[in-house]
């Protein structure tokens, strides 16, 4: 494996950028370590090719934004939108991730090792997501599809206006939002969750989780639902 | 007979309507009352407001020289982008067609706006439901929208995109989101969207990564380096707070503001929404430039006004005003047949009437784009309806409308002397009302008074 080392200490994160945007036989069974990132915004995003990339540090926003193939880590902790509209690939944040991390994502899989933010999972469109610790309020916002495995607590309004993702919580969940609903584990749900926990390293028995879905309630106009609009 | 309470007795009917109950006060009370639901329509706002027609131009005779109006040159290229973006979007006509989102109207729709904007040398822009193979490969120059609800947002469609435009509002609903009702998510547009089909969608109003000016700067940097910095970045806000979101805009670094005023159309949306929030275009279009002006941007960030912009008079004055450009939405549906009695098939016409009877109006009032069942096939995902709107002859009336546009703008600037209609300025015209001399900032006919201005 070829390794390219960019130092952001004095590289701009445009050459970087550049350099990962390459074509695919280009950047083929390359492995491209970010030393010094120091929370710079919108490390690698944009990648379209398979290549794995570590971030020895801390991320900015947006890290790993519409990633497509690659295989992503950040060592330390990422900010903002974290594999924000990821369409497929993986992204590992070691540490924890800022508000928004993996919003409308179509694919791929994110695995926070940490505690996620405001709204983790928000729009999410078919990709997964894994979170070790909890995550913070409004966390499955409108989520479509695709898969959210929260090991720690959830906020207030979990999973509010829910279309067909589906939300695994381990611990406490503060409320469920509107039209969300715990229902019961099925052996599709716990095939699921040692799958996703087993890829992101996690122990965790499946069976410990509670199953979070739409009850379907606001998918269509109804006088009856109030304010619920 | 005998004894009467009341002497007089008028032989016709007593009919005093009410200014504040009148008859759609009473529709909607009456509506409101049956339903416990907000009333959701398509179109802008149908109430009467200050508008570009309250303007006209002071073409030019003895005191100022008018160009031969045949003969003599005057170009209407129209660049796009100029700040940061390394491919800026050049153009033929500074009139585009403004983003709709295939979902509210039919693929055949878009294939035709994007072929009378490819005619044309046009820009045609997507809209809240992604991009379709139809429009990208029938638009030479495609803006494609980044919306709130990020449905069908991929990266493969940012890069194949000429320009991004990230959508914070649109002037029927400057602070709401877009609205899809069930009967027109069908199969593809639900697989786009990644929706159940049939759902009465109902889009996010807030990005879902972003909150406020110094993330959208991030945003904005976010999706140049996705683009290795070559495509222009437009920002598009509903007209309200113009003059600081303008401002606000340019400081998170966008190449191109586009200001959507209250007029603007939408497919679907709360009728309270349409007619009671925002401000006229004409309005808008004075704070945008005056944004521009105090942060020294004007020529550097182009702006792009929408809502309600009907003909080359409406393009004319907005350009003089201080647009660079304008985008059209409900004037091309309408170019497509909408509100028109009748659809055309191979060649032959053919009545609607029965069918805008069967949504309780008739040609000329529809504004029933939200229910599907768009009577000439432009708002419609129906299998049967869509094929009232055949491509090829769409693009024909659609190209055509643009360029009587353009001849129409060409017209009013050569007469005002201009060899370019970007030479157009705000001295070229005076308002008929008040109201209009205030918003424009534009002295009233007659007069050197400007609202508010000289004391």
């Amino acid at each position: 494996m070829e390794n390219l080392t960019f130092d952001l200490s004095h590289q701009p994160v445009r050459a970087l950028n550049q350099h990962l945007h390459s074509a695919a036989d280009v950047l083929a069974g390359q492995h491209i370590e970010v030393i010094n990132p120091d929370g710079a915004h919108n490390i690698a995003v944009g990648i379209n090719a398979p290549v794995t990339v570590t971030i020895k540090g801390h991320a900015g926003y947006y890290a790993a934004g519409m990633n497509k193939f690659a295989d992503v880590t950040i060592e330390g902790s990422a900010s903002t939108g974290v594999a924000e509209n990821m369409m497929s690939g993986k992204v590992h944040v070691k540490g924890f991730a800022s508000n928004g991390a993996g919003a409308s994502a179509h694919g791929g899989l994110l695995i926070i090792d940490g505690d996620a933010g405001l709204r983790c999972g928000i729009s999410l469109k078919g990709g997964d997501i894994v979170v070790g610790g909890s995550v913070g309020s409004f966390s499955g916002f409108m989520a479509q599809a695709g898969r959210m495995v929260i090991c720690g607590n959830a906020g207030d309004a979990l999973g509010d206006s829910l279309y067909e993702a589906v939300i695994y919580v381990r611990g406490d969940i503060k409320s469920l939002g509107a039209d969300a609903q715990i229902e019961p584990l099925t052996e599709t749900d716990t095939a699921a969750l040692a799958d996703l926990l087993s890829k992101a390293g996690l122990s965790h028995n499946p069976t410990e989780f509670k199953r979070v879905a739409s009850a379907r309630t606001l998918y269509h106009w109804n006088a009856d639902a109030d304010q619920d609009y | 007979m005998s004894q009467t309470e009341h002497p007089i007795t008028f032989k016709r009917l007593q009919l005093e309507e009410s200014a504040s109950f009148d008859r759609s006060t009473l529709d909607y009370i009456h509506r409101a009352s049956s339903t416990g639901l907000y009333e959701i329509r398509g179109l802008g706002a149908k109430r009467k407001l200050p508008h570009f027609d309250d303007l006209v131009f002071l073409t030019a005779s003895l005191s100022r020289y008018p160009l031969e109006g045949y003969r003599e040159k005057c170009s209407t290229k129209t660049v796009l982008g100029t700040r940061f973006a390394k491919k800026p979007i050049v153009l033929d006509t500074p009139i585009t067609v403004a983003g709709m989102s295939f979902g509210a109207l039919s693929a055949n729709v878009k294939e035709a706006l994007g072929k009378a904007a490819t005619a044309m040398g046009t820009s045609t822009t997507t809209g809240d439901g992604g991009m379709t193979s139809e429009e990208r490969l029938s638009s030479k120059t495609l803006v494609y929208q980044c919306l709130p609800s990020r449905y069908g947002f991929n990266p493969d469609d940012v890069r194949r995109a000429d320009a991004i435009e990230v959508v914070l509002g649109q002037g029927a609903k400057p602070g709401g989101g877009g609205m899809l009702l069930g009967q027109k998510v069908n199969p593809r547009v639900a697989q786009m969207r990644t929706l159940p089909q049939g759902v009465d969608q109902r889009s996010a109003s807030r990005h879902p990564d972003w909150t406020g000016p110094d993330d959208l700067t991030i945003k904005i940097q976010e999706l140049r380096e996705l683009t290795d910095w070559e495509k222009p970045i437009y920002v598009k806000v509903g007209a309200t707070r113009v003059f600081n979101d303008v401002k606000l805009a340019v400081h998170a670094g966008a190449d191109v503001v586009v200001v959507d005023g209250m007029q603007g159309g939408t497919a679907a949306t709360q009728t309270c929404f349409i007619e009671h929030a925002g401000i006229p275009t004409l309005a808008a279009v004075r704070q945008a430039v005056a944004a521009l002006q105090d942060l020294d941007m004007v020529g550097k960030v182009q702006l792009i006004v929408s809502g309600g912009i009907r003909t080359g008079a409406d393009v004319a004055k907005a350009l003089a005003l201080g647009a660079d450009a304008v985008a059209i939405g409900q004037g091309v549906l309408m170019a497509l047949g909408c509100n028109r009695d009748t659809y055309q098939q191979a060649g032959q016409s053919h009545s609607a009437e029965a069918d805008y009877a069967a949504l309780g109006t008739k040609a000329g009032y529809c504004h029933h784009c939200h229910t599907g069942k768009c009577p000439v096939g432009v708002t419609t995902q129906d299998a049967i309806l869509e094929q009232r709107l055949e491509p090829d002859m769409g693009a024909k009336h659609v190209k055509n409308y643009l360029k009587t546009l353009t001849m129409e703008l060409t017209t009013l600037a050569r007469a005002c002397g201009k060899q370019d209609v970007h030479h157009l300025e705000p001295e070229d015209l005076v308002a008929l009302t008040v109201e209009a001399a205030a918003m424009a900032r534009v002295p009233l006919a007659g007069t050197n008074w400007i609202p508010g201005q000289n004391g």
